[in-house]
């Protein structure tokens, strides 16, 4: 373990290997006393597991119906968060709802970010009108109100988990492709880009071998903080049953249907919407714990 | 500062054009026929015909483009298929009843957030400091629509302290649209210039937790920014020079140092501002709230495609208005954007 330690810290690294792993391992050590951050990883983590185990930890099928058991208080002995109007279990759903979230946000986190990422450093790369006009198009992107076209987009598209993700990624990736850019623009002139070029390597080259990684560190930092935001929007939509359909456990459509009976059995809304608390809170920890860590601008504030 | 003023204005123009191009583009992948939704099912091919010259449907969609954006900048927003009123004229009528909710929202989070931020930047690190982090980052985490929820379980349902959803009680509702001169369509403000100090009372008691549930999640916003702009202006060189003066420490925080947080933070304002516009969605759905927000929702699902694009627009055109002019104004109280 010492000697493990020894040879990440090492000040003089022999191989690219050894100085990267020693970079993240500092990285590492620096989130782990920021323990707002680490309680965001830990849930973030929970989240993995659940959605990973979740036939294994649920006490019983998220979709099987039992009418003599509805409504049933937290705490019924079988039933730990109790049940809903069609006698499911709500612990259950909750736990099973875990993939459905997760299955959101790793589409919108895969898709979104890369349509910025080209859009971004294709635009620092080539300047002039390119950068011109690819900017101006992310500007009217980002100035449109993101929950707004979401609906309208699932509106014309026909509701479904798939057309949400649609909608949430084709409204996501401004400000990826903003990130993208400035980051382009700094590494745009420096020798090791002039290298590559002088060997003879064509732009997409360039751009997907050399400029990229350079972006990634923020790019990452900004989705982790982004995934929040989704999170709110797709149980948004999935409340005003624009997203997922019933019958799947999603925890925006378990609370739209929790609401009619809101002052006699509380639970069924409030409980899932405790999930999706958690989980944006968790992101939102540890992307704020991540950029204090990872962006030097803002070490200093 | 002509010239930046000329920026932001052609910047305007070009994303209200986006703007209407998206609306349009989706408009026309719509599955539903436009035709079929207005004429009925019984209609003839002659009719049927008829309608879609009337209409311009047989035109190349670069000029359909160019007629519903012709359109569009008159005003007209087409026309509601439940209603069979112009959208625009709906939409008019049921905006204020969202700026109410929206402004009041913003004025919570202005006088909570701001002040939060401050007492956390004066003392970083601190437990003040911390709970403001906590206390915005759960405002950010937090689904609107479920907090909205439990402030009517809790606050409504529980407690009675606050009246349920809607904008006023039926009898008071029924007075304010026979007995009433309704200047603005803001409950709170026409009551009161009315005079009818109970329905104020009642206005109020409907609209404080939605208003303070918006006004918690833009507060959430505000502190944050407020905060890091404070730490920023605290670390330059004047705020050393004050304090080795020998000036008070609340003057050198709320007068000098706040004149210059106070700029970059009215864009902070607006924007939150504008998001509430949009946040509206959610909340007014859970409020009965009989503004712009639940006017498209109620559209979607009567698949009343004018009525929710038309919404869309309007929405789209408050808010980036406030995202541009909020950038406009930064540019002319900063002397160094001005450059």
């Amino acid at each position: 373990m010492s000697t493990l330690r020894a040879w990440l810290t090492d000040p003089s690294p022999t191989s690219r290997r050894q100085a990267r792993l020693g970079q993240s391992y500092l990285a590492w050590l620096r989130i782990r006393r920021n323990r707002l951050a680490m309680a965001g990883l830990v849930i973030v983590g929970l989240l993995l597991l659940v959605a990973a185990f979740a036939p294994l930890i649920a006490p019983h099928d998220p979709l099987v119906q039992d009418l003599s058991r509805r409504l049933l208080p937290p705490g019924t002995p079988g039933n730990l968060l109790g049940t809903d109007d069609f006698g499911r279990d709500i612990l259950s759903r909750i736990l099973y709802g875990a993939r459905i979230t997760l299955y959101i946000i790793a589409l919108v986190a895969v898709t979104a970010p890369v349509l910025g990422l080209l859009i971004g450093t294709v635009a620092g790369y080539f300047g002039g009108w390119v950068d011109a006009v690819l900017m101006r198009i992310t500007d009217i992107f980002l100035a449109f109100p993101r929950l707004i076209l979401a609906l309208a987009l699932v509106a014309v598209l026909g509701p479904g988990i798939g057309n949400a993700v649609l909608a949430i990624a084709l409204t996501a990736w401004p400000p990826y492709a903003r990130i993208a850019r400035a980051e382009t623009l700094t590494v745009r002139n420096s020798d090791y880009i002039a290298a590559v070029r002088l060997q003879g390597a064509g732009a997409g080259r360039i751009i997907w071998g050399h400029i990229v990684p350079m972006c990634l560190p923020s790019v990452i930092i900004r989705v982790t903080l982004d995934m929040a935001g989704v999170i709110l929007i797709a149980a948004g939509l999935g409340f005003l049953g624009l997203g997922v359909q019933p019958p799947m456990p999603e925890w925006g459509l378990m609370i739209s249907s929790g609401r009619k009976f809101l002052f006699e059995q509380w639970w069924v809304a409030t409980m899932p919407g405790l999930a999706i608390f958690l989980v944006s809170l968790g992101f939102n920890l540890l992307g704020d714990g991540l950029r204090d860590v990872l962006d030097p601008r803002s070490a200093g504030k | 500062m002509v010239f930046a003023l000329g920026g932001g204005l052609l910047t305007l123009a070009l994303t209200l054009l986006g703007l209407l191009l998206f609306t349009f583009v989706i408009s026309r992948v719509v599955p539903i026929d436009p035709l079929l939704s207005i004429l009925g099912e019984r209609a003839t091919a002659a009719q049927y015909e008829a309608a879609r010259l009337a209409l311009g449907l047989d035109e190349p969609m670069w000029k359909q483009f160019l007629i519903y954006l012709g359109d569009a900048l008159q005003g007209d927003l087409g026309t509601s298929i439940r209603s069979r009123q112009p959208v625009l004229s709906e939409v008019a009528h049921r905006f204020p009843a969202t700026l109410e909710l929206a402004t009041l929202g913003t004025l919570f989070g202005v006088i909570t957030g701001v002040p939060a931020g401050v007492l956390a930047a004066t003392r970083p690190g601190s437990i003040a400091d911390q709970v403001v982090r906590v206390v915005g980052l759960m405002g950010y985490s937090m689904p609107v629509f479920w907090l909205g929820l439990i402030g009517l379980l809790v606050f409504y349902g529980q407690l009675d302290w606050v009246a349920g959803p809607g904008r006023l009680d039926a009898t008071y509702q029924m007075m304010l649209e026979f007995q009433m001169t309704q200047y603005t369509g803001m409950i709170l403000l026409d009551s009161a210039l009315n005079g009818a100090w109970d329905m104020f009372r009642n206005a109020l008691s409907h609209i404080v937790l939605p208003a303070a549930l918006l006004g918690y999640i833009s507060m959430a916003y505000i502190s944050r920014m407020t905060r890091s702009f404070m730490m920023n202006e605290l670390s330059q060189e004047y705020i050393t020079t004050a304090r080795v003066k020998g000036m008070p420490e609340w003057r050198v925080v709320w007068v000098h140092a706040m004149r210059n947080v106070l700029v970059p933070l009215i864009t902070v304002i607006a924007l939150s501002y504008a998001y509430l516009l949009e946040g509206s969605v959610l909340t007014e759905t859970i409020f009965a709230w009989p503004g712009l927000g639940s006017y498209i929702t109620d559209a979607l699902f009567a698949a009343d495609m004018p009525a929710v694009l038309g919404g869309t627009v309007v929405v789209g055109v408050a808010f980036v208005t406030l995202n541009m002019a909020s950038d406009i104004l930064y540019r002319l109280v900063d002397p160094r954007a001005r450059a």
